[in-house]
């Protein structure tokens, strides 16, 4: 019959689909997109490939309870120990000390923006307040070895000073803390303010409706509620400190030290990094493996806290959204 | 008694004993949460406060066109500029193409399957990773393995990788908001999926990856750790003309300076400070500028 016969029938979609100069600029384009997005997975496995081919010609020269079970790093003078708790220690110790600050700080900021400020206000501060998080931590960094601790830490722990007992050393890792607790004020901060204003409405009215205050309201409803999404923005602020280079590097100085007193000097393992790094150490000697060993160590802790930050994000979302 | 408190208007109706106390507190508690709130803005004022006041002085036309020096008051930025503008520029020529490219290919052509979810999880764990690892993965590819050197190359590839996840999320948001009615609308007139995107979904979707590319690049600019594993802490008393060049950026000349003894030095890194920050303070305004005249209403 003549209607069957394909040459008079009207082109289909699936007929347009097999033209063919177009279906193959189609899958190029579509192919060099996939391209760009392979670079990401890429990099993934870069990383993980480079810390742990050269941990593992480390771990040659350096045995497993060396690494982990010695106290002390030596890695530059005879006889050489390379005991990562010590650097371990020093990474803690800023963690400590700036979660002391940045995280009653970052509440009070979460808890007023969230449940006391007027829109407009929120509209101007929080930006404002975001704004700390934009600025490169190398200015942090001088800010914390030349205002905090010459200018305020030293004259406040002077000879005979009431406030610190003893003398505090000129590289500090309370120096570095306060920085690094202003560094992370808005990730705190904003986070948590996000979570608060998902707590449903309903939980404020009805405890409102109840008698209770705002303070009450905010610090036993909504705080409570959004709960999982503070400790997220608390696990990435972490996160964000244990990964800091050049605040530590310049202000908590590079003494390795297993101690969590605010006054010594300190060094976090990025901060024994970023030292080999400006050393140039030689490819294939131990210092440049131990680069890779006290990396991989790093990257595993940071990956955990990013990971636990995600699933408590997640859990957060599915119980309000 | 009862018939005293019934015949008070509503309005004088005023808490006592520990009602009152409780209404005290929470009417105090907003000065105190207020207080907190603007401890941040206070650092950044007295921040902002102390570095012009230390380094306003050596701000001069010979401080930006000077070579570094021994000598801190001949001592310059005009390398550390040059290697910033030059490393910057091929970081955004890098990462330009391939992060849209990965956000188009996620939102617009990748199936909805398990990779594309291996994917995006890969980016945003990616995106936490610390700028210091970045610094060693270029050490160690770059810089090492492809025999790039501590050049202007490999800077920019190791700060191309580094921003590349936080673009690419923010990218994939802006071409979310682009109305699925349009993308509709391509595809019935007969667009390819390729032609819908370059002509439908990609000019909405610009002003929001733009603004994520320029918070990506002030990003770049005050970075020092990467650079510093890669071998940008040296001394530049030349112009680069090449990315085989070794270079130097103002951040890592920062560094150099913030380190030295001197005060005079100290002086020169607050001065260097003030440089970095308008220019990033500038970048991070025209981000602002354009998130807020392309918003949708």
């Amino acid at each position: 019959m003549m209607e069957t016969t394909p040459r008079r029938r009207a082109p289909t979609a699936d007929d347009l689909r097999r033209r063919p100069m177009r279906h193959l600029n189609e899958r190029l384009i579509e192919l060099a997109l996939a391209a760009c997005a392979t670079v990401s997975l890429v990099t993934t496995v870069a990383i993980v490939f480079v810390l742990f081919s050269e941990t593992a010609t480390f771990f040659q020269e350096v045995s497993f309870q060396d690494f982990f079970l010695e106290t002390e790093w030596q890695p530059l003078f005879n006889p050489v120990s390379f005991g990562i708790w010590e650097l371990v220690a020093g990474t803690v110790n800023v963690v400590i000390w700036s979660l002391v600050f940045a995280l009653p700080v970052g509440l009070a900021a979460a808890i007023y923006l969230s449940e006391y400020a007027h829109p407009n206000t929120r509209r101007i501060l929080k930006p404002v307040l975001e704004a700390l998080a934009g600025v490169p931590t190398v200015v942090y960094a001088y800010f914390a070895l030349t205002v905090v601790t010459q200018d305020i830490l030293i004259p406040l722990a002077g000879e005979d000073d009431a406030i610190f007992g003893d003398r505090i050393s000129f590289f500090n890792s309370l120096g570095a803390s306060l920085m690094l607790a202003v560094m992370i004020l808005p990730t705190i901060a904003s986070i948590s303010e996000d979570a608060m204003a998902n707590v449903p409405r309903d939980l404020r009215e009805a405890a409102y409706g109840l008698g209770a205050t705002r303070l009450e309201v905010a610090t036993r409803v909504v705080l409570p509620a959004a709960l999982s999404g503070v400790v997220a923005a608390v696990l990435l602020a972490i996160a964000r400190v244990v990964g800091e280079t050049m605040i530590v590097a310049i202000a908590a100085g590079s003494t390795p030290n297993l101690t969590l007193s605010p006054l010594e000097s300190i060094q976090t393992m990025t901060g024994y990094m970023l030292q080999v790094g400006l050393g140039d150490a030689a490819r294939g000697t131990v210092d440049y493996q131990s680069l890779f060993a006290v990396g991989a160590v790093l990257f595993v802790m940071t990956l955990a806290l990013n990971i636990g930050a995600q699933v408590l994000v997640n859990r957060f979302r599915e119980v309000y959204e | 008694m009862a018939v005293e408190r019934a015949a008070a208007p509503l309005a004088t109706l005023a808490a006592s004993g520990a009602v009152a106390r409780r209404q005290a507190v929470s009417r105090g508690s907003r000065y105190v949460l207020l207080g907190a709130t603007l401890i941040g803005v206070a650092v950044l004022l007295f921040l902002g406060y102390e570095t012009v006041d230390q380094g306003w002085s050596r701000l001069s036309i010979d401080f930006l066109t000077n070579y570094p020096s021994r000598f801190a008051d001949r001592a310059g930025l005009r390398s550390s500029i040059l290697g910033t503008v030059w490393v910057l520029s091929l970081t955004i020529v890098l990462a330009i193409p391939v992060a849209i490219g990965t956000a188009i290919w996620m939102e617009e052509f990748a199936p909805r399957n398990k990779l594309l979810a291996l994917v995006q999880l890969n980016l945003a764990n990616l995106a936490g990773v610390p700028s210091i690892i970045y610094g060693i993965l270029g050490l160690a590819v770059f810089v090492r393995f492809l025999d790039l050197g501590p050049s202007i190359l490999a800077g920019a590839l190791t700060l191309t990788l580094m921003i590349l996840p936080m673009t690419v999320i923010a990218s994939q948001e802006a071409i979310r908001q682009v109305p699925s009615s349009i993308r509709e609308g391509a595809l019935a007139l007969g667009s390819t999926r390729w032609q819908m995107v370059r002509y439908h979904v990609l000019p909405g979707a610009m002003p929001g990856i733009m603004t994520a590319l320029i918070l990506a690049i002030s990003r770049a600019a005050g970075e020092t750790a990467a650079l510093i594993m890669i071998g940008a802490f040296t001394f530049i008393a030349f112009d680069n003309t090449s990315v085989q060049d070794d270079f130097t950026t103002v951040p890592v000349q920062i560094y150099n300076w913030t380190i030295r003894p001197q005060e005079a030095f100290r002086q020169n890194a607050a001065a260097a400070i003030i440089v970095l920050m308008v220019a990033i303070l500038t970048m991070n305004l025209a981000a602002a500028i354009i998130r807020e005249r392309f918003r949708r209403p």
